[in-house]
């Protein structure tokens, strides 16, 4: 265990603020980045199935989302940019210990950054300048970058989780094994967790803003499409994720305990503990929940009779906050069996009437399940990192100890926040536009055409 | 050369391109403010947004390349330089933000007063951004970034003669960088008033860094003697081959030769950049803190290298292809058909 030295200088509301803008610009930058992960698959879907069958609805449909596709990208090219910078301007300490161990995914992420960038710009600028299928395979190296992408971050934060690849002698860090930091026990199930919540969302959120336009009367063919098709991915991703989360959550119970007691709010290390749903903790207790019995060691052991551990043996200074976390994973598997029953719906009509459910109850659900998979994926985040605390690198550094002491932190959370305030209201305003930009109701060739992806 | 200097001549390297590809983006975001009016200034703001359109975002990638590899490199280097210089990287990432957002969002409104208003936070980011990136070099340069976690002065750090200066000059330098291959562009869309109009600036824009640079071998002298002592020893050599390169690329102007300028005009900022670090070779952080002394151990280095020699035969060609497919026909079929 490392002391605190320096971290001592900073204020406690410069501390308070660190926290705060890096928890803000990264929850912000997470919804923009799950649609670099999850869109260009779909865009070059649409635009293979248009080529394939030259059907107008398809094709206009590439190129309306490839529009949006071009401004998403855009805005989180440049929110993801000022996160590479709060690592040292918030954070020094940890990347002067530690840099030189998991900087290698971030130097990794820093070329599939590059691929994106160039193919996207060859793809949206190409539309019109290549050959049909030239175009199309452009797009390819969007689909793999994106993932990768996704991959290399969230192995680094896998890793603060569960940190490997390294010895330290007196504080220092010697012997660096960047590729065993990359693949520690967390990477596995972290990165595929969130690679599949990427899809979800932009799924979720895409066929929500044709389920809305259904709602006002646009039942036309293209609209089903432009809903069916990214719920359809969606809806076969969400039960896949259910079991990808039961993975991760046994992985945290073995790797962090601490997190996983303060996911359950679970305070007295026992066997045969049940699964709480809701309720606030206080007091060491968690009140007003709802229990079902031995569910907890079941999940964790297989075994009615498991032993977890509770917060019971963690130090109270070790202790993460525990209501926010156990209500922030709640909601997010809440979310995601709600979104599981929405699947089943779907897929039940399609099976029993080959079309979607006829009835506006059913748009009304899929238009809140694009916010709601957006939610779930925020609170899944919260979940991790709230609960990886006071830890930033997990029972190695403490957030404390890794914050920038330099006087007037706090006026780059101010910043930070008045300039993305403006970003918000621009962003969303930009994409209303987008998609409000009228469709023909039988849209034909010359709307194709005429309909700029730049 | 030891294996912390190649990893770090590879650094510089990404440096160069981020100067001369984003440098370029930022000084025509610089021109579209000083364009004129809507109506007037349309043509300039239509060239300027399809020569950077397709490739902003690559280019912007070239700094993010710099930070990973720098904190993945050289940690104790990149903690001392981001915990002392919180405040003008704030800023320059603040720029970035506005800057690419805006150009994008810009785009995609057709309501004038939008447009300007996108098109305002645009251009003054792209002014204040390369400004910001100037002052952390003067910071650097000059030898005010100590070691360890926020050693320096958080406002003096950057706020002095060598960083306004070297602000200054990388404002400058971004706008020359772009008024040359503006005027390359327009030459090839065939839109010769419009090169006209950027060969103007260019040489203006030339005269002026000139000038600034003269008045900065006084303030380099006073304010930053260890720098200038590299540059006027060492490294002379390459400040001299900046000079010449600056100097020709004005009288290529002079001749329309715009190809030619636009080559000598990138050699010339090239040259600056790598004139500064031999200057203080073998110093990352002057007076004290080494290269190797900055590195990370042997097994991170070796892999860095690795991934970039790797990365750079997946990019080399993506980034040819990008390159190629929108010099050939800077406003194709798309802008003719945009709206």
């Amino acid at each position: 265990m490392t002391s605190l030295g320096f971290a001592q200088a900073a204020g406690p509301g410069d501390f308070v603020a660190a926290r705060s803008q890096m928890a803000f610009s990264l929850g912000w930058h997470i919804i923009i980045a799950c649609f670099g992960v999850g869109f260009p698959a779909l865009v070059l879907f649409a635009e293979w199935r248009g080529i394939r069958t030259g059907e107008v609805a398809y094709r206009l449909l590439a190129r309306r989302w490839a529009r949006a596709m071009g401004v998403l990208f855009a805005v989180g090219a440049v929110s993801g940019t000022i996160l590479s910078f709060e690592m040292g301007i918030l954070w020094p300490g940890l990347m002067q210990r530690y840099g030189a161990v998991y900087g290698f995914p971030f130097a990794l992420e820093g070329f599939a950054f590059f691929i994106e960038a160039i193919f996207l710009g060859i793809y949206l600028y190409g539309w019109d300048r290549l050959p049909p299928r030239v175009h199309l395979a452009s797009g390819l190296p969007i689909v793999v970058a994106g993932v990768a992408s996704a991959f290399f971050v969230v192995a680094a934060n896998a890793w603060m989780n569960t940190p490997r690849g390294f010895r330290l002698v007196g504080g220092r860090v010697v012997d660096p094994d960047p590729w065993a930091a990359m693949f520690t026990p967390a990477t596995g199930p972290e990165t595929t967790h969130m690679i599949l919540a990427a899809m979800m969302v932009t799924g979720f959120a895409a066929a929500a803003v044709y389920a809305v336009a259904m709602l006002r009367g646009r039942r036309d063919r293209y609209h089903q499409l432009g809903l069916l098709l990214p719920l359809t991915v969606a809806a076969v991703i969400t039960p896949v994720q259910i079991v990808v989360g039961d993975w991760a959550a046994r992985l945290v119970a073995a790797d962090q305990p601490a997190k996983l007691a303060a996911m359950e709010g679970l305070y007295r290390t026992g066997a045969g503990v049940p699964i709480a749903i809701g309720g606030y903790y206080s007091g060491n207790t968690l009140h007003g929940a709802l229990e079902i019995p031995y569910g907890l060691s079941l999940l964790v052991h297989l075994d009615p009779h498991g032993v977890v551990q509770g917060l019971d043996v963690v130090p109270v200074t070790l202790r993460p906050p525990v209501t926010l976390v156990h209500l922030a994973f709640d909601l997010m598997v809440g979310i995601g069996f709600a979104l599981l029953a929405l699947g089943g719906w779907l897929a039940w009509s399609w099976w029993r009437r080959r079309k979607m459910p006829a009835t506006v109850w059913f748009l009304r659900a899929v238009a809140i399940a694009g916010v709601a998979a957006t939610v779930a994926m925020e609170a899944g985040w919260v979940t991790t990192e709230v609960g990886r605390q006071p830890w930033i690198v997990y029972q190695l550094m403490t957030v404390r100890e890794a914050i920038n002491p330099a006087p007037g932190l706090r006026y780059g959370l101010y910043a930070v926040l008045v300039v993305y305030t403006l970003l918000t209201v621009a962003t969303i305003a930009v994409l209303r536009r987008l998609a409000r930009h009228p469709v023909p109701v039988a849209p034909q060739e010359s709307d194709v055409e005429e309909y700029s992806v730049i | 050369m030891s294996l912390a200097d190649a990893v770090l001549v590879c650094l510089w390297v990404g440096l160069t391109a981020y100067a001369l590809l984003a440098g370029a983006d930022f000084g025509a975001g610089a021109w579209d403010l000083v364009a004129g009016g809507a109506a007037r200034g349309a043509r300039q703001r239509d060239l300027i947004e399809h020569s950077i359109g397709p490739v902003w975002e690559a280019n912007h990638v070239w700094l993010v390349f710099v930070l990973v590899v720098l904190w993945t490199g050289f940690p104790p280097a990149f903690a001392a330089i981001a915990s002392t210089l919180y405040i003008p990287l704030t800023g320059v990432a603040l720029g970035v933000i506005a800057r690419g957002a805006a150009f994008a969002f810009r785009k995609n409104v057709e309501d004038l007063a939008q447009r300007r208003l996108y098109g305002a936070a645009f251009a003054s980011s792209s002014v204040l951004t390369p400004f910001f990136l100037g002052t952390v070099a003067g910071a650097i340069a000059s030898g005010r970034v100590p070691p360890g976690i926020a050693q320096g002065d958080v406002l003096g750090s950057w706020l002095n003669p060598t960083s306004l200066l070297a602000g200054v000059l990388a404002v400058g330098i971004c706008g020359y960088l772009a008024a040359v291959y503006l005027c390359a562009d327009a030459t090839r869309a065939a839109q010769h008033d419009l090169a006209d109009a950027f060969r103007r600036r260019a040489l203006g824009a030339g005269l002026v860094i000139g000038a600034v640079a003269l008045a900065g071998i006084a303030v380099l002298h006073a304010d930053a003697p260890r720098l200038f002592a590299g540059l006027t020893g060492r490294a002379l050599p390459v400040v001299v081959l900046s000079t010449v390169a600056g100097i020709a690329s004005l009288g290529l102007l002079l001749g329309r030769r715009y190809r030619l300028s636009r080559i000598t005009a990138a050699l010339a900022v090239t040259a600056v950049l790598w004139a500064w670090a031999l200057a203080q070779f073998p110093l990352l952080l002057v007076p004290t803190l080494s290269i190797d002394d900055a590195a990370a151990g042997r097994p991170t280095l070796q892999v860095m290298i690795i991934i970039m020699v790797v990365g750079a035969v997946l990019l080399v060609p993506s980034l040819g292809w990008l390159f190629w497919l929108f010099q050939q026909h800077p406003t194709g079929k798309a802008s003719r058909t945009g709206h």
